[in-house]
């Protein structure tokens, strides 16, 4: 009997013992199993010229500074096309942390564009697991060049792009998107342009440190005319951020900084050297505090 | 006889270690960087805590995704840059508090020494802190400062908003009887 007892009084003390120690894993054990929603897939709201999954969060209004030189093959007359300078000034604000709305003017084609963009799903693990991130978007644009032609209707000057984002974090460090896109154009030139194109983007990013990425994109054309004189789009690109700002190097065929443009009427061949130097460089600034 | 005053005393014991047992109804942890360009200040109300005050022995454990700041960017960075949330989700506390009486009244002095994990870096830590029984619920509270290099923490030279080298945290949990 004694033995039991003092079996039990062993046995009782080191299980309280062990309570002590283990508080950590009671504490772990009392947590309900919580989702993580993964974030940050992409470091600014553009891959290259192409849009990403990302959206502003509530509050936060971004401007976004675009820049395209000439083309580099344009020989040294040019100084390899730093001489001509085209540009895109935007600004997209964070009407929610999903939610928002932006405008955009670009000198190539004087035109102005318009959009909303809204997250519709968020890569997540944990309780709750989802494999993507999922943006849609949809955008309006007016041509206002040329201003002298009586024949274009305010109508022939508007063109839309209806896409939707999927984008994957497979690690800290690469992300890959795939963006299926429509685009319609009120008036095209017949000959050699269709009038509703469908396209697929393939994006992604690698980072090299906390503060540095490798950036790449290519629009595919599904439907291209078949007189086309125009090439798909192809992107590289360095990202780097500093605090507020993300500076994004970049070389492309694409001379315009607008999905529209971009996807649709890239003249540029890059395989013949036909490519732009150019940079985005995007500034955020919190309007409204968080929460 | 001699069996079931056994099981009753053991039964009475743990019942009793079970009452000393008392788990955090709220939590504020905070933190504020003294910087060169702008001050940040981050802010955490999602923690979790057990404190046992029969042995003295606590345990926190603090989301690292949920410190909110002034601004969007900040939180961001803060997850992606200095913190690595996605390889380490949470900052843990456990050790033991010594120095204070469970009976007296008033705040009391206290300390709390153990092992403080952030950013995946295990320290050994000495704090002063103090502790309160407020209306049947125990409150209490520290400040102290972390240095980032002991935590692995580097600011990345890019960074123009810099983090200080060290910052101040400051921590209050209310616990309730469990």
């Amino acid at each position: 009997m004694k033995k039991i007892i003092a079996v039990s009084i062993v046995l009782f003390s080191s299980i309280s013992l062990f309570a002590q120690d283990d508080l950590m894993k009671e504490l772990e054990a009392s947590q309900k199993p919580e989702t993580t929603y993964i974030g940050q897939t992409f470091k600014g709201t553009r891959i290259i010229n192409g849009q990403s999954v990302e959206t502003k969060s509530k509050g936060a209004l971004e401007f976004i500074f675009s820049h395209r030189f000439g083309r580099i093959n344009s020989g040294a007359y040019t100084l390899w096309g730093l001489d001509d300078a085209f540009v895109r000034l935007g600004f997209e604000y964070g009407l929610t942390d999903r939610l928002g709305i932006g405008i955009g003017r670009s000198s190539t084609d004087k035109t102005f564009d318009s959009f909303l963009r809204y997250k519709v799903a968020r890569q997540s693990t944990g309780a709750r697991n989802f494999p993507v991130t999922i943006t849609a978007m949809g955008t309006a644009n007016i041509k206002t060049s040329p201003n002298d032609n009586p024949l274009l209707t305010y109508d022939d000057r508007l063109s839309y792009v209806a896409q939707v984002m999927f984008a994957r974090k497979f690690s800290t460090n690469f992300s890959l998107q795939v963006t299926p896109m429509f685009i319609h154009r009120n008036t095209v030139v017949k000959s050699k342009e269709n009038n509703d194109d469908f396209a697929i983007g393939v994006g992604g990013r690698y980072k090299i440190t906390r503060s540095l990425a490798l950036s790449g994109e290519y629009y595919y054309r599904l439907n291209p005319h078949e007189n086309t004189p125009y090439y798909n789009s192809i992107g590289v690109g360095l990202d780097i951020e500093t605090g507020g700002h993300v500076f994004q190097l970049l070389f492309t065929n694409s001379l315009s900084m607008i999905e529209r443009a971009v996807v649709v009427e890239t003249d540029g061949d890059f395989g013949a050297g036909d490519i732009h130097f150019g940079f985005n460089i995007s500034r955020t600034f919190q309007i409204k505090k968080p929460r | 006889m001699k069996k079931v005053i056994l099981v009753f005393m053991v039964l009475g014991q743990s019942l009793l270690s079970q009452a000393q047992k008392y788990a955090a109804e709220s939590s504020a942890i905070s933190f504020f960087s003294d910087g060169a360009i702008e001050d940040i200040y981050g802010r955490n109300s999602k923690s979790v805590s057990i404190f046992n005050m029969a042995t003295g022995d606590v345990a926190f454990s603090i989301p690292i995704k949920d410190f909110e700041f002034d601004k969007s960017l900040m939180k961001e960075h803060f997850n992606e840059k200095y913190m690595e949330t996605e390889k380490f989700a949470k900052a843990t506390f456990q050790g033991k508090i010594t120095g204070f009486q469970n009976t007296a009244k008033g705040e009391q002095q206290a300390k709390a020494a153990g092992k403080l994990t952030i950013h995946g870096v295990t320290n050994d830590i000495d704090v002063p802190g103090t502790v309160e029984l407020v209306k049947g619920k125990w409150v209490m509270k520290s400040k102290f400062m972390v240095k980032l290099v002991d935590y692995k923490i580097t600011i990345p030279q890019l960074l123009w908003q810099n983090l200080a080298e060290e910052i101040e945290v400051k921590i209050e949990f209310t616990y309730k009887a469990q």
